[in-house]
């Protein structure tokens, strides 16, 4: 009975595991495609889709309708004729000379005997399927390749291990270390990323926190009005910043530098980070401090021993909050950095509108750009859904 | 792995009562400036200024020499110094931009919500809920430039049979002819809607999750008793409870759909006819160079979302109040 009556409800519980588990496919499949083509070589990225990754080589099947019944499954079946040895099959370099010699007698008797002829394309596939059979053409179906490519920047026909080793790469690569400094590169964008994203989530935080405790625990006359304006500048929007800031650096002469996201992030990251620690600080129990200014702390003093450290769980939220949205953020890289220092964003929204490098680099170069937000994602979970949700009203 | 209490932003309580300070702790009143001023001033440059030119700025011309207007020819249409508004709110590029923000907005916050609202109450009844959570909330940690990547590469297109792009190839698979996604119009803004939708859904699932959980159980219990179906429950108790929650989700998704850039940026520049008023605002900027009208669209654009976010902010102290 009790069997029973589990399995009807495992039964009538099937649509909502059906919907769910869809949605998760649907949600996992396009990244899974991703990562899956940026360990492909590149003619095999632009000859099959990604979900053949395991499907057998190119032309087996025509091999064994026309082939495999005399030479076997290997090839090697007939000694005098062992389709398996490179000497033999690295006479035919094009499928039409495969083409002559199976319309050849063999024996006094047709080469294919009672199997019907094949036709242009499946013998170009068998001759493909050969090739690899013999180990003439590697079929590698993993590669880290493209991650090499997209690291030094490499755009050239071949890769970038193929042209050192020939001794013909760009005048850009010097195949040495120092490639990884290339400005092409996501190596640099990715050094360049984190020279933006440290100081970017730092310095509002650390600000922040200053203002935060004097909204929280000091007196000064226009507080809560004060906090209110805080709060409606939370809300404008990137866009109505923009113009007027890059007229200004352009006077400056800040344009393309670090310094001038540093301070715009700074500058956007403020009110959301006063408002944030602030809201925490001033949900301390009071006692807490009245006890440590009777003992004769100073504010200074209960700023860094008390609040500081007590802040410690909404700053780690804020904190990775701000790195993925500067991590993560376009327009203003664009804007004020541009191609004199390009961040991971810029590189690749270049590489895709160029057009220049293939599917394979710009998987690999997109997935570099993922990892880090990946890890912080999956490792600190808790923390970065929080600073998500909370700071889902920034500009 | 995701909390089911994370929504309850411990830290994001939003205080309109003064929390008196201790007067053992009154302090010189030169201190709390001490610790204010590098913010104030910071703010001032970065947010307060800026906002207050662009607002200047919208009606200049171009080169900020004169007042936007000034060179109006006469017996052409001209609104004097709003001049550059007429292009934001009247010119053919402007209202296609207008139309497809509206089209992101119904599909995008219809389908964030509905999914996110689907997803949470599905999975509040599985054993795999924070593995299917994660899943879905996995996007919000990439960027938009990723996202628009990995979504290229599905919508992939070329003539013929062999497909690289999964979606095409599942067409193929089908019978059908390859499209190309990207490039026909009206098909192309859903496409670039289902990669906002992939990376926005995990936010809005992760909110109403906690709102869903937070519906009485005995309330449920007691109308499954009566005889009420399970769809029956859903529609007539958890949701009128968590309505509040659903209006909070809408207007916060009708505001982060405003202002998407990135993703038309990357994935078709604007064109194909996918303008978005963000989009267009950044092209007059920095490709035409026609600072006024960007700035007119800058404005347009904050007095578009403002409503949203009054709403939203009311809201949430309402809800902070009964809390």
């Amino acid at each position: 009975m009790r069997v029973s009556k589990n399995f009807g409800q495992r039964l009538s519980g099937l649509p909502k595991h059906l919907v769910l588990l869809g949605i998760c496919l649907v949600w996992i499949v396009p990244t899974v495609g991703l990562l899956v083509t940026s360990f492909r070589p590149a003619q095999e990225v632009t000859d099959s889709g990604w979900w053949t990754v395991f499907n057998p080589p190119k032309g087996r099947a025509s091999y064994q309708t026309f082939c495999a019944s005399c030479h076997g499954e290997n090839g090697d079946a007939i000694p005098s004729a062992n389709l398996a040895d490179p000497a033999v099959i690295g006479q035919f370099t094009r499928s039409i000379q495969l083409q002559a010699v199976l319309r050849k007698q063999f024996n006094g008797q047709p080469h294919m005997g009672s199997v019907p002829f094949p036709n242009a394309q499946e013998t170009a596939d068998i001759l493909n399927y050969l090739r690899v059979l013999s180990g003439i053409q590697r079929t590698q179906q993993f590669t880290l390749d493209n991650y090499v490519d997209a690291l030094v920047g490499y755009r050239g026909r071949g890769t970038y291990t193929q042209d050192c080793a020939a001794g013909t790469q760009p005048v850009d690569l010097k195949c040495d270390f120092f490639d990884l400094a290339n400005p092409r590169g996501m190596g640099r964008a990715f050094l360049n990323t984190l020279i933006v994203a440290i100081p970017a989530t730092i310095l509002p935080i650390f600000i922040a926190a200053f203002a935060a405790y004097a909204f929280a625990w000091l007196h000064f006359p226009l507080r809560l009005w004060m906090f209110a304006l805080l709060v409606g500048l939370q809300v404008v929007p990137l866009q109505m910043t923009l113009i007027p800031i890059s007229r200004l650096y352009a006077s400056l002469g800040l344009n393309g530098t670090f310094l001038a996201v540093w301070l715009f992030h700074t500058g956007f990251g403020l009110p959301y980070a006063i408002y944030l620690q602030r809201n925490f600080l001033g949900s301390l129990p009071r006692e807490l401090f009245e006890s440590a200014y009777l003992d004769g702390a100073s504010h200074w003093t209960a700023f860094w021993k008390l609040a500081v450290p007590l802040a410690m769980p909404a700053i780690a939220s804020l904190a990775i909050f701000q790195f993925l949205w500067v991590w993560n953020d376009l327009l203003v890289a664009l804007v004020f950095l541009g191609g004199e220092n390009p961040v991971l964003t810029y590189q690749i929204s270049n590489m895709v509108t160029s057009l220049g490098s293939g599917w394979q680099v710009l998987t690999a170069a997109a997935f570099l750009s993922m990892l880090l937000p990946m890890i912080i994602f999956f490792s600190l979970q808790r923390y970065f859904v929080r600073g998500m949700l909370a700071g889902s009203v920034k500009g | 792995m995701i909390p089911a209490n994370a929504a309850k932003i411990p830290h994001g309580r939003f205080r309109t009562t003064d929390a008196t300070v201790p007067k053992v702790m009154q302090q010189g009143a030169l201190t709390p400036w001490l610790y204010l001023t590098p913010a104030i001033i910071i703010m001032f440059i970065f947010i307060v200024y800026p906002a207050a030119n662009t607002f200047y700025l919208s009606f200049r011309n171009s080169a900020n020499t004169d007042w936007a207007g000034a060179a109006c020819a006469p017996l052409e249409p001209c609104w004097g110094i709003l001049e550059n508004y007429r292009y934001a709110l009247t010119s053919e590029i402007m209202r296609i931009a207008f139309f497809n923000n509206l089209m992101w907005i119904l599909i995008m916050v219809s389908a964030t919500v509905g999914l996110g609202l689907l997803v949470a109450v599905l999975a509040d009844r599985v054993r795999y809920e924070p593995f299917a959570k994660a899943l879905i909330f996995m996007p919000m940690a990439i960027s938009f430039v990723g996202a628009g990547v990995i979504w290229k590469f599905v919508y992939d297109y070329r003539p013929g049979s062999d497909q690289i792009g999964l979606l095409n190839a599942i067409l193929a698979a089908l019978g059908g002819q390859p499209i190309p996604w990207l490039t026909v119009p009206l098909l192309n803004i859903v496409m670039l809607n289902v990669v906002g939708v992939w990376v926005w859904t995990g936010f809005c699932m992760t909110i109403l999750a906690a709102a869903v959980k937070g519906v009485p159980s005995e309330l449920l219990e007691a109308a499954r008793l009566d005889g009420a179906s399970e769809l029956q429950v859903f529609r007539q108790i958890t949701v009128p409870i968590i309505m509040p929650t659903i209006a909070v989700v809408v207007t916060t998704m009708v505001i982060n759909v405003l202002k998407i850039f990135d993703i038309v940026y990357v994935m078709t520049g604007g064109n194909y006819g996918t303008q978005v008023i963000a989009n267009q605002m950044y092209i007059e900027q920095y490709t035409n160079f026609q600072t006024g009208r960007a700035a007119a669209i800058a404005v347009v654009l904050i007095a578009v979302i403002l409503p949203a976010m009054y709403f939203n902010i009311r809201r949430f102290r309402e809800q902070e109040a009964t809390r």
